[in-house]
């Protein structure tokens, strides 16, 4: 524990520390500058990333949650047995352990269903559609394969479709996207560590006279990696801020998903979710700091 | 202060010193001669462990450099005031500064009294602000020798400190030096030149080291 607290407090002396020892290391200039720039650019992306991880996390968990609890039976049969086979099926249904509600569908909700596709002008008389029921699960479930056999047995003409088919790829393909999210997050962070490593080993060896100069005068390693690592993790913070603002900003502005898209929901993030992207400046000053001083004493070991 | 014992030291493919044993007492005053290559750098820089012994131990104020880690090293230097031929400043700070870096690197803060009458002493009040490159060959000497006592070290090295001034710089650099031993510090000076070797007889009781054949000689009687 009081190691932990001594890295903790060294860590802190690094980037607070003597501001004086910033002085002792000329201006960067396009150095720093572009590490600004590449943290503003790198955290702009990250909240992309971050949105589309988020957005498609709450959608897989949409699908299943909506999706998963219910099941659909569709009954296809001469217009004279139709109504029969409709109530054997609620009958079947409503003797089947495991489901908890199940009602025929009205024609005005088939019509409801159909209009996206067919328009609002839709002739229901004249087309033979066929009879939906919808079933809600109970929390346990049902064996649909069993509930099968036996509408097969008491309606030929109804068809249970329990969703599975496509929700199943479905939630794959928004799982498999979250999952791409963050590995662009962890792709993004890594590729911020390795821009600043090297904006950092080119101003460390810029600056080799200046830092054989300072161990002549008795500086030790962490007096001169304070200069780096201060500059270099506070420049990546405020790049990193401003990326971060900019991001948030144009996932705010993206177009939001109304009832019409209610299904396939917008880009962005959603109640509290907004503080998620609040975390990547932090990361992004976690990140420089490690690669400044991992760089800055890897230099200065070579100067004895 | 200082002692050697048994160095041997090469340096790109060639050995510049070969099994050389000597050792300075506290408050004495050295020269070290020796023709240009025969290694009167490298021997300074292995009194404040910039370069180590391929053989043999260098020991400072009773410390083995090569048993000093790097932050002890570090320690070890602000008891040592180094005077380079190059002078080595930071050059984008202003010379006040530059002069004050040792106190600052040490934690210290430098005095503004102090710090003022150090650079009058070297005859630099005039400069406090100016950008060591604005400087003379002169001034940045005197400028690095204000800055090698700034922490009033036990121990001063000066590799060749009228290396790049006149006559007259030197005479005074030299007066400076000689302060400097009578007030109590052990002194290194690295120097070619016989003559200012010379000059230093009327103020100071000294001895020459003359580096010939990888072997330093301590030569004739004192000064």
């Amino acid at each position: 524990m009081t190691r932990l607290r001594l890295r903790i407090n060294h860590a802190l002396a690094l980037l607070t520390g003597n501001p004086r020892a910033d002085r002792v290391v000329p201006p960067s200039g396009h150095t720093a500058t572009l590490t600004s720039l590449t943290a503003a650019a790198m955290a702009f992306l990250a909240v992309f990333a971050m949105a589309l991880a988020l957005t498609t996390g709450r959608l897989a968990e949409r699908w299943s949650g909506a999706l998963a609890k219910t099941a659909t039976v569709r009954i296809s049969a001469p217009a004279d047995q139709i109504d029969r086979q409709t109530s054997n099926v609620l009958s079947v249904l409503e003797t089947t352990p495991g489901v908890e509600f199940a009602r025929g569908l009205t024609e005005d909700e088939v019509r409801a269903l159909l209009e996206p596709w067919l328009g609002p002008d839709l002739p229901v008389d004249s087309l033979p559609l066929p009879q939906l029921v919808e079933i809600t699960e109970a929390d346990q479930g049902f064996d649909a394969e069993g509930l099968r056999r036996r509408l097969q047995a008491e309606a030929p003409g109804a068809v249970l479709d329990d969703h599975t088919r496509w929700r199943r790829p479905l939630i794959s393909s928004a799982n498999r996207i979250r999952s791409l999210g963050l590995l662009s997050l962890i792709l993004i962070g890594g590729a911020t560590a390795a821009m600043i490593t090297l904006a950092t080993q080119a101003a460390l060896a810029a600056n080799g006279q200046v830092i054989r100069t300072l161990r002549l005068v008795g500086a030790e390693d962490s007096y001169i990696a304070r200069a780096f690592v201060r500059r270099f993790t506070l420049r990546a913070l405020i790049g990193a801020l401003v990326g971060t603002a900019l991001g948030m900003g144009a996932v705010a502005l993206m177009p939001a998903a109304g009832e019409e898209g209610a299904f396939l929901t917008g880009l962005g993030f959603s109640g509290a979710q907004w503080a998620w992207p609040l975390a990547i400046p932090l990361l992004a000053a976690i990140v420089a700091f490690t690669a400044t001083r991992l760089a800055a004493f890897r230099t200065l070991r070579t100067v004895r | 202060m200082i002692e050697f014992q048994g160095v041997t030291l090469g340096y790109a493919g060639r050995e510049l010193l070969s099994d050389v044993t000597i050792k300075l007492p506290p408050g004495s005053f050295h020269f070290l001669t020796g023709p240009s290559g025969s290694g009167k750098t490298s021997l300074i820089k292995l009194c404040y462990g910039e370069m180590m012994p391929s053989a043999g131990r260098v020991e400072v104020f009773g410390q083995d450099l090569g048993a000093l880690g790097r932050n002890a090293t570090a320690q070890m230097r602000r008891r040592i005031g180094i005077v380079h031929q190059d002078c080595q400043f930071l050059d984008h700070l202003p010379l006040a500064e530059n002069v004050a870096l040792p106190l600052h690197v040490a934690g210290l803060e430098a005095d503004t009294g102090s710090l003022d009458e150090l650079l009058a002493w070297v005859g630099l009040s005039g400069q406090a602000d100016a950008l060591p490159p604005a400087l003379s060959g002169g001034e940045r000497q005197r400028a690095a020798l204000a800055r090698a006592v700034i922490t009033s070290p036990d121990l001063i090295l000066a590799d060749e400190p009228t290396g790049n001034v006149d006559w007259e710089m030197s005479l005074r650099l030299l007066r400076l030096l000689t302060e400097l031993n009578r007030m109590g510090k052990t002194v290194l000076v690295a120097t070619h030149d016989m003559n200012l070797i010379r000059a230093a007889k009327p103020q100071v009781q000294a001895r020459v080291l003359r580096i010939q054949g990888q072997k330093l000689q301590l030569a004739g009687a004192d000064l």
